[in-house]
């Protein structure tokens, strides 16, 4: 089923960090990921990966669901790690013709692994804990200040939101159309290259006669509500943000400056 | 031998998400060739999950379907041929039209069965004239009709297939009472004409009461119960607990019948007409004095 695709999907709960106020959510994630890769030594990558760990359990979501987010980049993951062996200078551990594995490479392989995995979760942690519309919300705040330029920030967090919005339902309506095509005896599975290019314009065609209904039709909705951009325009959740996110805030600072600290103290491993 | 025939059919959307719905619970029952049965259920009781699995589109959970005693799984790369046997107009099936013409979106079924260009323009005349499509109609855009003569032409491209079996989702939701009855007239006369099996999938009890021979009732999943359209109409209060609304008539001849009266379970205004007619004619109530 097409939209078993998880789509960095909000799964909702009731965990504290359900909670948060999604702009310290959004900025936080922003800093942890930024130090994942500030850490340079065991220790304080040490530190970002028992964090990351901490904030999956935080979030009460089974394990399992962050796993099927790390299949995408499974691949990737492997594939630079691998490449990362051969490079790098030190001890060398296997000699293999003009190959080499040092312990700088390892050290390298091991450390980006770990980046982009706990990017990986970091992001998917956010995702699942935070609704499509806190979200665009939350960017459209932090974004605020870009006003200054002219950038119509209100307007860009609102495509956003109706882009986000949709991207389920296209998805059901794929879904859907496919299936009244095959009940059709469209044939998507088997042919050459042309042949299934051919087989995509029964689904592509009423898709995108349907997309353009629905944009006329929302439009239309949208301009009978009065709707006129972000002029002047109030909400009705407006943001707060709690103790229990200033608690957080803070705890993360000095989390940071503990992995600084740790940079500075021990030897770096890899730069 | 049952032409359909499933066995604890079970589906389940979501396996092993937060998401897990059971969609279709252990269904077991046996359709017979040339039945019209009627589907009836409300919202989200698996309706169309269940139709879904009947012609392949969705494969269960466990379970079987057996197509003329054959497990349509047997071979999955022959699923196909199933699809041809088991013709299926999906809920809003104006939403599939892609073609230039309307002609042409007809054929597009009948083509994929590998039928030359003429027998599968013969078979889309045909079709087109069951549902009542104008034969002007034929050249134009399907994008230009109205709302209704895209139906038609949406079940006419099902049609054309000539299944064995049609099924059809809710064929009438968003028609207007008068372009549903043409509808439902047109269905049944084809029924009629072709002698194949119907299943016609609906919400509404007044939809299949004039057509339906058998009606299956779903209900949160299940089949809850599967008996012939007059025996399914008289349990109306076992219908009104699983929200479904008897249609008035039927409701008003029960209680006469409770009160004493020689009437009958009646699904149609012309059917009640008829019972009460005489007894009106005859003069007094029963049991009055
Ligand atoms: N593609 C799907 N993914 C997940 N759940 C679904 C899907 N389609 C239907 N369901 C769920 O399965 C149940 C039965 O749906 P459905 O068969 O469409 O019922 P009906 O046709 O009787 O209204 C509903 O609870 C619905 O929410
Ligand atoms: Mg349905």
């Amino acid at each position: 089923m097409i939209r078993d695709v998880a789509l960095g999907q909000y799964i909702p709960g009731k965990s504290g960090i359900h909670r948060m106020d999604p702009r310290v959510k959004i900025s936080l994630t922003f800093l942890f990921i930024i130090f994942l890769f500030v850490g340079s030594n065991y220790a304080s990558m040490g530190v970002m990966t028992v964090l990351v760990a901490g904030i999956l359990l935080a979030t009460g979501i089974p394990l399992r669901q962050y796993f099927k987010s790390l299949k995408a980049v499974l691949f990737v993951v492997i594939f630079t790690s691998v490449l990362n062996l051969f490079y790098g200078s030190g001890q060398v551990l296997v000699q293999w013709g003009v190959m080499q594995i040092t312990e700088g490479g390892v050290n390298r392989a091991v450390f980006i692994a770990l980046r982009i995995v706990c990017l990986m979760l970091l992001s998917a942690a956010l995702t699942f804990t935070t609704s499509p519309t806190e979200l665009t919300d939350a960017i459209e705040r932090l974004l605020k200040p870009l006003k200054i330029f002219h950038v119509k920030v209100h307007e860009i967090a609102m495509m956003m939101t109706i882009a986000l919005r949709f991207v389920p339902t296209l998805l059901e309506e794929t879904d859907k159309i496919m299936s009244a095509q095959k009940a059709r005896g469209a044939d998507l599975e088997s042919g050459g290259l042309m042949q299934r290019v051919k087989a995509l314009i029964p689904i592509l065609i009423p898709l995108f006669v349907s997309a353009f209904r629905r944009a006329y039709d929302l439009a239309m909705a949208m301009e009978c509500r009065c709707y006129h951009g972000g002029e002047g325009r109030t909400r009705m959740k407006v943001l707060k943000a709690k103790k229990s996110d200033a608690v957080a805030v803070i705890g993360a600072l000095l989390l940071c400056a503990g992995v600084i600290l740790l940079n500075i103290f021990l030897p770096g491993t890899v730069r | 031998m049952a032409l359909i025939e499933t066995k604890d059919l079970t589906y389940i959307y979501g396996e092993g998400t937060p998401f897990r719905k059971v969609a279709v619970d252990s269904v077991s029952l046996k359709i017979e060739k040339g039945e019209f049965i009627g589907v009836i259920g409300h919202t989200g009781s698996g309706k169309s999950t269940l139709i879904q699995t009947l012609n392949g589109l969705l494969r269960p959970t466990s379970g079987q379907i057996l197509l003329d005693g054959r497990d349509i799984w047997e071979d999955p790369k022959k699923i196909r041929s199933v699809r041809f046997r088991v013709g299926m107009v999906f809920q809003y099936p104006e939403y599939q039209l892609f073609e230039e013409t309307v002609l042409k979106d007809i054929c597009f079924g009948p083509k994929n069965m590998g039928l030359s260009d003429e027998e599968a323009e013969q078979r889309a005349r045909k079709a087109a004239e069951f549902v009542g499509l104008a034969p002007e109609l034929l050249e134009k855009s399907p994008f230009d009709l109205s709302g209704g003569q895209k139906r038609r032409v949406a079940i006419a491209g099902v049609i054309a297939m000539d299944p064995d079996v049609l099924i059809l989702d809710e064929p009438t939701a968003g028609l207007d009472p008068q372009g549903r009855d043409v509808l439902l007239a047109q269905i049944s006369g084809y029924h009629k004409v072709r002698e194949n099996t119907i299943l016609l999938v609906s919400h509404s009890m007044e939809d299949i009461a004039r057509t339906a021979d058998r009606i299956l009732v779903m209900n949160d999943s299940k089949a809850v119960m599967f008996e012939d359209t007059k025996t399914v109409f008289s349990r109306d209060t076992q219908l009104e607990a699983m929200g479904l609304r008897v249609p008035e008539i039927t409701k008003i001849m029960a209680s006469l019948k409770e009160k004493g009266w020689p009437v009958d379970t009646a699904l149609t205004m012309e059917e009640a007409l008829r019972q009460l007619m005489p007894l009106l004619g005859k003069g007094g109530v029963p049991g009055d004095s």
